[in-house]
């Protein structure tokens, strides 16, 4: 899932200056279970911007907001609300709140930051474990990514920095490549690790990324 | 082979190597003080780059000023603050001017040194960047496109004897040495045992070893190096005894020298870390050389 946060409020405020109407949006998914903008969230930051004297004209938690078709369609469908606001807020991924930039011409406020796609370690704990780098080398690197785990992206093994098995950058986490050893290790294939792996190749990374099925 | 280096250790001279930092400044006055100082006892000097991600002058540029100055420089580059393009770049130009040996680097985060908020490349790693240089020493890029001219570059790396679990850095020595490195300037060391079992394990394949010689002052000095020098850390032992000496800094010297005579015995040179106290070389150098 994609893991956001929620702006401090005083920077969504500044980000309304000029109007005073809002219409909130959020999504069902990804950050309702961050809790960046779920039913919950949305319910607060309505209760706290009345606070801070803007009207709110209506709000929606949208089911998938990066589903760009059902994101335009909810919207329609409150479209009175949605015209009398003077901003749309969102809470909800980057994908998300272009969505909603897309379907509408209304300023936009994005009331979150995107942090990564994370795994879910339990209740409100998430951890990146996947960098979307486009050209998976996990089969190589016993289910580990060293170019998201480890802080440096190493293909070849672990940095001068690895002290006692703790990362160098972050040295409250093993160093990826202890972890990656040590699992390869068990499975009596550390053998693996002897091959020199070559430069990644960033044409897997090129932005915008964009992708077609083909039938 | 143009390097000096390259021919003493071919020939089974033990080097001494001693270590100057780039001025945080345009002035290279203090710094060609200081490698003229060390000279006349190291065999070559190494050329620090943007040490503990902390901004200097480029080691391009300080090394080829070393280069018109008649001293040996052993260029260190960093895989952090460059990408591939420059890193050849830099390579090229290095060879141009004269600079022969480089050691290859991974480079420590950015987040330890002064421009924290900055992007750290890592477009590279150090053994692609081994691969890299023994390709240009081939003639071509890393892609395998002639060059106008090969290099004759004598490229080293780094190596930690003493770091725990040792066991998960050896494929990696392995990869540096068939990707290229000719010698290995190592961490410090502080462990006679670990420092010729570390031998043991990676002289076979042909690369030769230089043993870090870090010089402390106090223990103090000792504690702050463990709490935020990436990748060094000093046996308590060591603080300890710095701790009980009358005379640390002379204690530290002391320590040292003992290492540096055990590595006569084991390895092909040492490289000292004086930690800004140029006048310990000499006092070590001739230790060494009166054996």
């Amino acid at each position: 899932m994609i893991v956001s946060t929620q702006k401090p409020l005083e920077n969504i405020i500044s980000a309304l200056d000029g109007g005073s109407r809002v219409f909130i949006i959020g999504c069902a998914k990804c950050a309702t279970v961050c809790k960046s903008g779920g039913e919950e969230e949305v319910f607060r930051m309505q209760e706290a911007l009345a606070e801070a004297g803007k009207e709110i004209t209506g709000t929606i938690v949208i089911d998938e907001t990066c589903h760009m078709l059902r994101t335009s369609r909810d919207l329609r469908s409150r479209q009175e609300q949605v015209n009398q606001a003077d901003f749309l807020l969102v809470l909800s991924c980057g994908a998300g709140i272009q969505s909603v930039a897309e379907a509408s011409d209304t300023k936009v406020v994005a009331g979150t930051d995107s942090k990564f796609l994370g795994n879910i370690r339990r209740f409100g704990q998430f951890e990146q474990r996947c960098s979307l780098c486009g050209d998976c080398r996990l089969n190589e690197t016993g289910g580990v990514c060293p170019v998201t785990v480890c802080a440096k992206g190493l293909l070849n093994g672990p940095c001068g920095g690895m002290v006692d098995g703790a990362c160098e950058v972050n040295g409250d986490s093993p160093c990826a490549w202890v972890t990656i050893y040590e699992r390869l290790e068990r499975q009596e294939r550390v053998e693996q690790l002897h091959g020199t792996t070559p430069a990644r190749d960033f044409i897997h990374e090129a932005t915008p990324g964009s992708l077609k099925l083909g039938r | 082979m143009p390097s000096l280096l390259a021919r003493k250790l071919a020939a089974h001279e033990f080097v001494i190597t001693a270590e100057v930092a780039p001025p945080r400044g345009c002035d290279l006055t203090p710094f060609l003080h200081s490698a003229a100082y060390l000279a006349p006892y190291a065999d070559a000097v190494n050329v620090t780059d943007n040490q503990g991600a902390n901004m200097r002058m480029s080691p391009l540029s300080a090394a080829a000023a070393l280069v018109r100055e008649g001293i040996e420089p052993i260029m260190q580059l960093t895989c952090r603050d460059r990408n591939r393009l420059a890193l050849q770049s830099d390579l090229l130009g290095a060879a141009a001017l004269g600079v022969h040996n480089i050691l290859a680097l991974t480079g420590d985060g950015i987040g330890c040194g002064d421009h924290r908020q900055g992007r750290s490349v890592f477009d590279l790693d150090s053994v692609q960047l081994l691969q890299t240089i023994t390709a240009m020493n081939a003639g071509c890029d890393m892609n395998g496109a002639p060059l106008a001219g090969a290099t004759s570059f004598f490229a080293g790396a780094a190596a930690a004897p003493e770091v725990e679990p040792f066991g998960v850095t050896l494929p990696k020595l392995g990869k540096k040495v068939a990707s290229g490195a000719r010698y290995f300037q190592t961490q410090a060391v502080f462990n006679p045992e670990k420092l010729s079992a570390f031998c043991d394990a990676v002289t076979p394949s042909g690369v030769q070893v230089i043993a870090g010689i870090l010089v402390l002052k106090s223990a103090k000095m000792a504690e702050f190096i463990n709490q935020h020098i990436p990748g060094l850390r000093i046996p308590l032992t060591v603080i300890e005894r710095l701790r009980a000496a009358a005379d640390p800094a002379t204690e530290g010297i002391e320590i040292a020298v003992e290492m540096a005579l055990h590595s006569r015995t084991v390895c092909s040179g040492i490289h000292i870390m004086s930690m800004g106290r140029d006048e310990v070389v000499p006092c070590i150098a001739a230790v060494v050389r009166s054996l």
